[in-house]
Order: structure tokens, then C-alpha cells, then sequence
């Protein structure tokens, strides 16, 4: 088989050979294929110049924003960036050891807490931690008010030591280079430039190295965060223990050789530090919150410093974080694998109910004489184009207590007066309210397939002998399939999503996890759980995307008929 | 199709039953209303073919018989219980003497295929009232708020007085709040500002995409198209999340203009979907011939291209007007209290106060949807027309 046809494209190969002598050319001489080639190619490329705006416009004002917001639902950088010296020091602690961690951790605690206080970020980061660890909330909150307490007591010492220390102005002229000290005192808020950045004196970092440090993440809060005028503003607490540390660190030695300004009052101050009544740390924390000396909150903290964290994606299917990786929460925290099995079989129960209340409707438009069946899709499309929120309110106003649907039940004594059925702010409520919001969206498929369905083929079937029900299950139906499942897929993405109506009509027991997501974005501000949460919805509905363009092909989506 | 089936009169012993039951169906439900079931059946199945047999044997003439039925179940119902008595009495009477009729006669056979077993045709029109109360349940909602908009107290149902029909029932009273609400006047200005807005961004934007999509040779079509509708696709909740995240980055959140794209992004699928669909049946050799007569790209785009697609792109417009017009969700979060538009005010009067005077705003919107509504079938046709996909 092989060898024939071997011999006869070798045989074609040859006549070819013999007929064109050289590459086929077009009008302007250049090779055909070539010319052929570019042709297509300015087409390909004058195609996606047409389409480039508007790809770009999605790309930024759509794509971008469901990037970010995966983006999120992963991202942690608010634990390493709020306590960064904490984080450092904490990776040297082991945390199978059962202790808590050193001293040097604790001390890097208070100075991060310190800042952060100042920035007033230690309740956000308290907050972030809360979701994860009850309780933090407010031992952020207490240690905040707490830092305070812990500098004071070196600068309570140095201040009663020599007044000089007292005054920010003091400090500036110490530690703030010549060239500075002239601009700032010559700076006013009038004249309409920014303040000179402060500038440290030169030898300062390598003598006073911690107070260096803290001095200039001070300044700089001073002058951009808060914008206050600092050469007169009197330093943090923070820097008077920052101080002490320098006076008694490894440093002391050249300390005492220093000649600088304030040269008086330091060497003061360094014969007397040994002296001073000291703070131990740890202790210090344990008296603000005894959960400090506890394991959970290191353990915490520690499992959240990386930047990126599956914390909040686990939170989502209702596990959490542990020593021995991620677990289950406890049976009475878990929320969300119901919330999302609840949205599952509500989209199921709206899907089937469209399902049976759109095929007869799809039918009976597709066999009816065109004139009757326009007349009649007015009756479908009118809720099509009609608000949403006008059919949300239509349903809110007909299910209530006293509203129209249990009056006229009443009316019709269905049921009694004094027991009106509890349609609204429950599950009936939301299923009833979006069966008939997403209805049109199942009949219009439906009827398209339908149309194509030939009437002849269930006569045939009949006169056949087939029975009603066979001609129709084994003949008409199935010819159908296409159409429910175009239209069952499109029902469920929709109402996997469902916001508005659940909301009103949704009560508690009816709502969707798109109202939970919805309340972590407004009420509970846990972005990152509203993030991972979202990410699981798209990521279900993307699969049925997928399904859905396999099956029906995104090109024929049709609307309105 | 009218099949030619023969019609010919009844016997007794079949539509005398057949309106007794649909009459015992009817006393079912009076008779619950005033205590006693059973009652009501016996007396509604007993009636009911008393007034077929009285019908048909007796007095024979139909349009007498009728017009006597409808006139005196109307009188009857006065009597009993006002004018909205006399209401529901008539309609009974009318389609009382109608059914027994129409059965005794035998023209329910006219429209079906001769050859069908009674059963079957008892199927058929069963199916037919299956339908038509499908219709009821698609159609109820948007009826019965209209007249509730009317309504002069502030309830949610139909009083005692509007359903006597008295005047004093009704009242322009929401309305005249509606108009005279300086939120709700606030909510209507900035949906007119924000809507026409985003429409021009994706109409005019969607427009090129759609026809650069329509060309024989794109790469990645697949992969364009999946992105461009998927605005479309993806749950608004998620949209509205990202959105509200990645423009409160760059300072978009709470601005007019971040408010515009997003709602120009989520119309854009709809002008692609129907532009395109127009592009399919655009016979390209009419540029080809543009061209040829020395017409440049951009003349042969507003000569000759855009008046055959007009009507897919005025029509993609008004999807995409009314995504934006009537979208809550993404407002909700992207927006702030300056970009409020009036479906998010209707929106916080659900949740929180609930008043009547969203009825109102609702009836306004229908009576806009419904204009939409035509506006867009009208287009529809006469795009087909053009395109010669259909007779008429």
C-alpha cells in the first residue's frame, strides 16, 4: 500500500518538475507563496489592530481587576511588613521546643509594636491576625497602649537625669548634621516648600547605632506621615530605650571619647545608664497580655510571616493552619463547605426548575404558527428586559406576609388567615424569585434548538407505532438535549453568582456565597477571605465557561431570540 | 398548520360531565373561601351543568345564551358582593357559557390532527393550560406592580377600596414622591450621566473589535473572543470585588470615570455578541467594490459598512445601555455615594425602608424597558430583512 503510494507522488513530484520550471510568480514578480504569504499576513495584522483597542481596554479595565483579586486572596505581606524585626528574629525559634520564644524576639516586638502603634497599623495587623487566632484583636490593641509604658521608663530616667533630653530640640541638634540644623531653622510652613529631609550627623550611625536607626524612622514620620515641624518635636520613648541600648552596648567605650555636641550631656548620661532601672522585655509583654508568653501566638505570627500565605484559602474550605499542617476547624466553625454546597443545590434546584417550567414554553413557542409564537415571546422577553431590581421588588412586594400571592391564597382558602405561609427571606423565596429572573435565559436556547427539531420526524415516530411518551422520550427528546444543555449551563452560571436577589429576598437561610463574599468586602473588611472565596467561584464557574463553549460554542450565544 | 378535521355535535353524557367537573374545580376554591368544601364542589359541579344542559337544550341559541349567561352571573355577583363580585361573575359567566359551547359544539377538534385518541386531545389542551399558566408566572410580577404603584396607602397589596374599584383607593402619591425626592431625582441624573457613557466606550470600541473578529484570518480567535465576553461570564460579585480592589489601587474606587469603564467592560460581550452576529450575514465583496471605486478604508466603513450593520450595533447599544442603566452590583462597590444611580437607590430602599414609591420608580422602568424592548425586535427584523434571513 505503501509502495503505491510512494510511486505515485514521486510520479506526480516528476510531472511537476517537467511542467513548472521555476517558483509560481505574481504580477509583481515576486514569488507567489511569498506574495500569497504577505497578503496574509497584513490581514492577520489588520485584524488585530481592529481588535486591539478593545482587547487592551478589557485587558485593563476587567482582566487586571480579577487578577488583582487573585492576587490577593494569596497575598500576606501585611504580618513581615508591620513587624519586621520580629519575623527575623523569630525564624532562629524553634517551635516543636515548646517554649516560648528569647528575649531578643520580645525586644524586636516592641520596637515593631512601637511603630507600628505610631503608624497606627497594630490594629490592622491585629485584625488580620484575628481571623486567624481569637484574641488577637485586642492584644494588639492592649499591647499598642502598652509600648508606651515600657520606654517611659528610660525616659523617665534620662529626663530626670538632665532636662537637656527633654526637648526634641535637643536631640536634633545631637543627632542632625550642621547643614540640616541651618535649613530647618530657616524653614516656615509659609514658604511653600517641603521640609528639608532630615539628615544625620556624620560618625553618628556608627556610635549610636539603634538610636540612629529609630532617630531616622522617626524623622521620617514626623515629616512625611504626620507633617509636623521636627525640629521641635520631642522625640518617641522609643528612642530613649534605643539610647540607653547604644549607652551600654558594645559601644560605650567610644562613647565616652565622643566630642560632639551635647558632648557633656552624653558622657553624663553614659556614666549613669549602667546605673538605670532596666526592663525586661518579655516580662514587660507578659504583664500587657499573658497570651504573649503563650505558644499559640508566636505560632501564629510565624505561620503568616512569609509573604504569601494559603491561610486564607484554606480558611475558605473550612480548615486552618495548625503545627502539623493544615486540619479541619472544629465541626461548629465550619460555615463555608455548607455555604458552598447550599449554593451548589440552590443552582441545582433553580436549573431544574427551569428546566421544567422553560421546556413546555420552548415547545409550544417552537410549534405554534410564527404569528401566535411572536405574540407569545413578547410574554418572555418582556422579563428579559426588564430590571432586575424592578422583578426583585415585583417578588419582595408579592411574598410578603400580607402581600398579594398569600392573599389571594387566602382569599382562595388555600391556607388559613392566621397561618400565611413564610415565603420570603428563605430558601422557597430566593429559589421562586430566580427560577422566574433566569427563566428567560433557559427558554431562549431551548426555543432555538427546538425550531430545528422537524415536527415530521414525531409523526413519523407515531405512525410507526410508537406510543406518546416514546415518541417523544426516544425521538423528540433527545434532539432537545442540546438546547436544555445550553440553556442549563447558562442558568447556573448565573445563579451560582447571584447577588442581588438573594440579598433581599434571601433572608439568612437563603443567601449565597456571593453575599458572604460581599459582607467580607464591606463588613468584616477580610479581604483576603472575600479574595480566596471569589477565586473558588471562578474557578467553578470557568469549568462550566469551558463546558459550556465546548458544548455550545461561545459564538452562538444568542440574545433575545 | 389547520387540520381538516370534521366537527360535529356532542352527546349529553360527554360535555354536561366535562363542565361539571371544571365547575367542581371552581367550587373547590369558593367553597374553601366560605367553610365548606364539599359544598362548594357539589354546588359548583351541579350548576355548572344545569348552565351547560339549560345552554344547549334549552335555549340553543348561542349568542343569546352567552350574552344572558355573561349578563345575569354579573348581576348576580353585583348583588353578592359589589363591583368586584360583578367582575369575577362575569368572567365566569363569559367563559362558562363559552366552554360549554365550544364542547357541545365539538370545535376544540377543529385545530387538531383528526387522527388523535380522545385522551390525546384531552393531553393537548391540558399542555395549552400547563403553558399559559407559565406565561401567568413569567408575566404576574411585572403586572401586578403597576397597578400597586397606584395605590394610595402604603401597602404593598391591593385594599378593600382598590379593589371596589373605588377612586379614593388610588393615587398619584408615589409618584409625585418620586419626583419630588431630591435622592431619587440625584439616583435618575446619575444613571443618565453614567449610562450613555460607558454605552459610547464599548459601543464604539466593540464595534471595531467585532469587525476586526469577523475578518476570515484571525490568530487566537478563540482565545479573543473567550476573553471579551467574559465580562459577561464571570459572576458580577467577583467583578465588582476585583474591581473594587484593583481601583481603589490605582484611584479609581468612588470616581465617575471608574464607575464608566467598569460598566463599559461589562457591556462590551453584548455589542460584540450582536455585532458579530450581524457581521456573519455582510456580504464583504461590498467593500471589495467600495474599494475599487477609489472609496478609502474609513469612507468604506461609514458609506457602506456601517449603515447594513446599524441596526446589530444600535442594538448591541441598547444591551449594553441597559447593562449599565440597570447594574447594581459593580456600582455598589466601585461607586460612591456620588455616583449613586437609581437602581442602587432602589437597591438601599429594598434592604433598609422599604416604600412604595420603588413600585412607582419600577413602573416607570418597565414602561422603559418595554419601549427597549420594541425598539430592539423592530431592529431585529428589519436587520434580517436586509439580510434577507427572513420572508417578511
Amino acid at each position: 500500500m505503501s509502495d503505491v503510494n510512494n510511486s505515485t507522488t514521486a510520479l506526480e513530484a516528476e510531472r511537476a518538475e517537467k511542467e513548472y520550471s521555476g517558483p509560481m510568480l505574481a504580477a509583481d514578480g515576486t514569488p507567489l507563496k511569498r506574495s500569497l504569504n504577505k497578503a496574509l499576513r497584513r490581514q492577520k495584522l489588520s485584524a488585530l489592530l481592529l481588535i486591539a483597542p478593545l482587547l487592551i481596554f478589557v485587558m485593563v479595565t476587567f482582566i487586571a481587576p480579577i487578577a488583582d483579586m487573585l492576587f490577593r486572596s494569596v497575598e500576606n505581606e501585611i504580618v513581615s511588613d508591620t513587624l519586621p524585626r520580629t519575623t527575623t528574629a523569630l525564624e532562629e525559634w524553634d517551635a516543636e521546643s515548646g517554649e516560648t520564644p528569647e528575649a531578643s524576639v520580645y525586644e524586636a516586638l516592641y520596637h515593631d509594636i512601637f511603630i507600628a502603634q505610631e503608624r497606627k497599623l497594630h490594629t490592622r495587623l491585629g485584625s488580620r491576625l484575628n481571623y486567624e487566632l481569637t484574641g488577637a484583636s485586642s492584644m494588639f490593641r492592649k499591647s499598642g497602649r502598652g509600648v508606651d509604658d515600657i520606654g517611659e521608663v528610660y525616659q523617665d530616667q534620662l529626663e530626670d537625669l538632665n532636662e537637656f533630653w527633654e526637648r526634641g530640640e535637643n536631640w536634633n541638634e545631637v543627632l542632625g548634621s550642621d547643614a540640616w540644623l541651618v535649613d530647618i531653622k530657616g524653614w516656615t510652613e509659609d514658604s511653600g516648600t517641603p521640609q528639608p529631609a532630615f539628615e544625620m550627623r556624620d560618625g553618628i550611625t556608627e556610635l549610636f547605632p539603634q538610636t540612629a536607626t529609630y532617630y531616622l524612622i522617626f524623622a521620617d514620620f514626623v515629616q512625611n506621615e504626620d507633617e509636623d515641624y521636627l525640629y521641635e518635636e520631642d522625640p518617641w520613648s522609643l528612642i530613649y530605650s534605643a539610647f540607653y541600648d547604644d549607652l551600654t552596648g558594645e559601644n560605650a567605650s567610644s562613647i565616652a571619647s565622643y566630642s560632639g555636641t551635647g558632648a557633656a550631656e552624653i558622657a553624663e548620661a553614659a556614666a549613669a545608664a549602667p546605673s538605670f532601672e532596666t526592663v525586661e522585655y518579655k516580662t514587660a509583654f507578659a504583664e500587657i497580655d499573658k497570651d504573649w508568653v503563650a505558644l499559640p501566638v508566636w505560632e501564629t505570627i510565624r505561620a503568616y510571616s512569609p509573604n504569601f500565605t494559603n491561610g486564607y484559602f484554606l480558611n475558605s474550605v473550612d480548615m486552618q493552619k495548625s503545627a502539623d499542617g493544615p486540619e479541619f476547624r472544629p465541626e461548629n466553625q465550619r460555615i463555608y463547605g455548607t455555604l458552598f454546597l447550599r449554593t451548589l443545590f440552590m443552582s441545582m434546584c433553580i436549573t431544574i426548575s427551569c428546566i421544567l417550567l422553560g421546556y413546555p414554553i420552548g415547545w409550544i413557542l417552537a410549534n405554534l404558527p410564527a404569528r401566535t409564537a411572536n405574540l407569545l415571546m413578547i410574554l418572555v422577553l418582556l422579563p428579559f428586559w426588564t430590571s432586575l431590581l424592578v422583578r426583585t421588588s415585583a417578588w419582595k412586594v408579592m411574598l410578603q406576609q400580607q402581600g398579594v400571592v398569600n392573599d389571594t391564597l387566602v382569599w382562595l382558602g388555600v391556607v388559613a388567615d392566621d397561618s400565611r405561609l413564610a415565603l420570603i427571606n428563605n430558601q422557597t423565596g430566593t429559589i421562586i424569585a430566580m427560577t422566574h429572573i433566569l427563566l428567560p435565559f433557559m427558554i431562549l436556547p431551548l426555543y432555538s434548538v427546538m425550531k430545528t427539531v422537524p415536527p415530521t420526524y414525531l409523526r413519523a415516530a407515531k405512525s410507526l407505532g410508537a406510543t406518546n411518551w416514546t415518541a417523544f422520550w426516544r425521538v423528540y427528546f433527545p434532539q432537545s438535549v442540546p438546547g436544555i444543555g445550553a440553556g442549563s449551563i447558562l442558568v447556573f452560571i448565573l445563579s451560582i453568582g447571584y447577588y442581588i436577589t438573594p440579598e433581599i429576598v434571601g433572608g439568612t437561610t437563603g443567601t449565597f456565597i456571593s453575599n458572604r463574599i460581599a459582607y467580607h468586602i464591606s463588613s468584616s473588611l477580610n479581604w483576603g477571605l472575600a479574595a480566596a472565596l471569589g477565586a473558588i467561584l471562578l474557578a467553578v464557574v470557568l469549568g462550566l465557561y469551558y463546558a459550556y463553549d465546548k458544548i455550545v460554542g461561545i459564538d452562538n450565544v444568542k440574545l433575545g431570540g | 398548520m389547520v387540520a381538516l378535521t370534521p366537527i360535529f355535535r356532542k352527546p349529553v353524557s360527554f360535555y354536561v360531565p366535562v363542565v361539571a367537573a371544571i365547575g367542581a374545580v371552581a367550587g373547590l376554591f369558593v367553597g374553601t373561601a366560605n367553610g365548606s368544601v364539599f359544598l362548594g364542589i357539589l354546588i359548583g359541579a351541579i350548576s355548572m351543568a344545569a348552565l351547560a344542559f339549560v345552554l344547549t337544550k334549552i335555549i340553543k341559541n348561542e349568542t343569546i345564551g352567552r350574552w344572558g349567561t355573561f349578563i345575569a352571573l354579573a348581576v348576580i355577583g353585583y348583588f353578592m358582593g359589589g363591583i368586584p363580585a360583578m367582575l369575577i361573575g362575569a368572567a365566569f359567566g363569559w367563559f362558562f357559557a363559552w366552554l360549554s359551547f365550544w364542547l357541545y359544539e365539538g370545535r376544540y377538534r377543529a385545530k387538531v390532527e383528526p387522527y388523535l385518541t380522545p385522551g390525546q386531545v384531552l393531553w393537548h389542551f391540558t399542555f395549552r393550560v400547563i403553558c399559559g399558566a407559565i406565561f401567568v408566572f413569567l408575566i404576574t410580577p411585572i403586572l401586578v406592580i403597576m397597578p400597586l404603584s397606584f395605590n394610595a396607602e402604603n401597602f404593598f397589596t391591593f385594599t378593600p377600596e382598590m379593589l371596589s374599584f373605588d377612586p379614593a383607593g388610588y393615587s398619584l402619591k408615589h409618584y409625585r414622591d418620586f419626583f419630588n425626592s431630591s435622592d431619587w431625582q440625584g439616583a435618575v441624573w446619575n444613571s443618565v450621566k453614567i449610562a450613555p457613557a460607558a454605552t459610547l466606550l464599548s459601543v464604539s470600541f466593540g464595534t471595531l473589535a467585532a469587525i476586526g473578529l469577523s475578518q476570515p484570518h484571525v490568530p487566537f480567535r478563540r482565545a479573543i473572543m473567550a476573553i471579551l465576553i467574559s465580562p459577561m461570564i464571570v459572576p458580577l460579585i467577583i467583578s465588582a470585588a476585583g474591581m473594587y480592589f484593583f481601583y481603589s489601587r490605582v484611584g479609581l474606587q468612588g470616581t465617575y470615570i471608574g464607575v464608566v469603564l467598569a460598566h463599559a467592560a461589562l457591556g462590551i460581550p453584548f455589542v460584540i455578541i450582536t455585532v458579530t452576529a450581524t457581521l456573519v450575514g455582510f456580504d464583504r465583496s461590498l467593500t471589495r467594490a467600495a474599494a475599487n471605486m477609489g472609496a478609502n478604508p474609513v469612507t468604506t466603513f461609514f458609506r457602506v459598512q456601517m449603515p447594513l450593520i446599524l441596526p446589530g450595533v444600535i442594538s448591541g447599544g441598547l444591551f449594553a445601555f441597559i447593562t449599565s442603566f440597570d447594574e447594581v452590583v459593580v456600582v455598589l462597590f466601585v461607586g460612591s455615594a456620588g455616583q449613586k444611580t437609581l437602581p442602587w437607590q432602589m437597591f438601599t430602599g429594598l434592604r433598609e425602608q422599604i416604600s412604595p414609591t420603588i413600585l412607582a420608580v419600577a413602573t416607570i422602568l418597565v414602561g422603559i424597558s418595554i419601549c427597549l424592548l420594541t425598539v430592539v425586535e423592530l431592529l431585529r427584523r428589519r436587520s434580517e430583512r436586509l439580510r434577507g434571513m427572513s420572508p417578511g
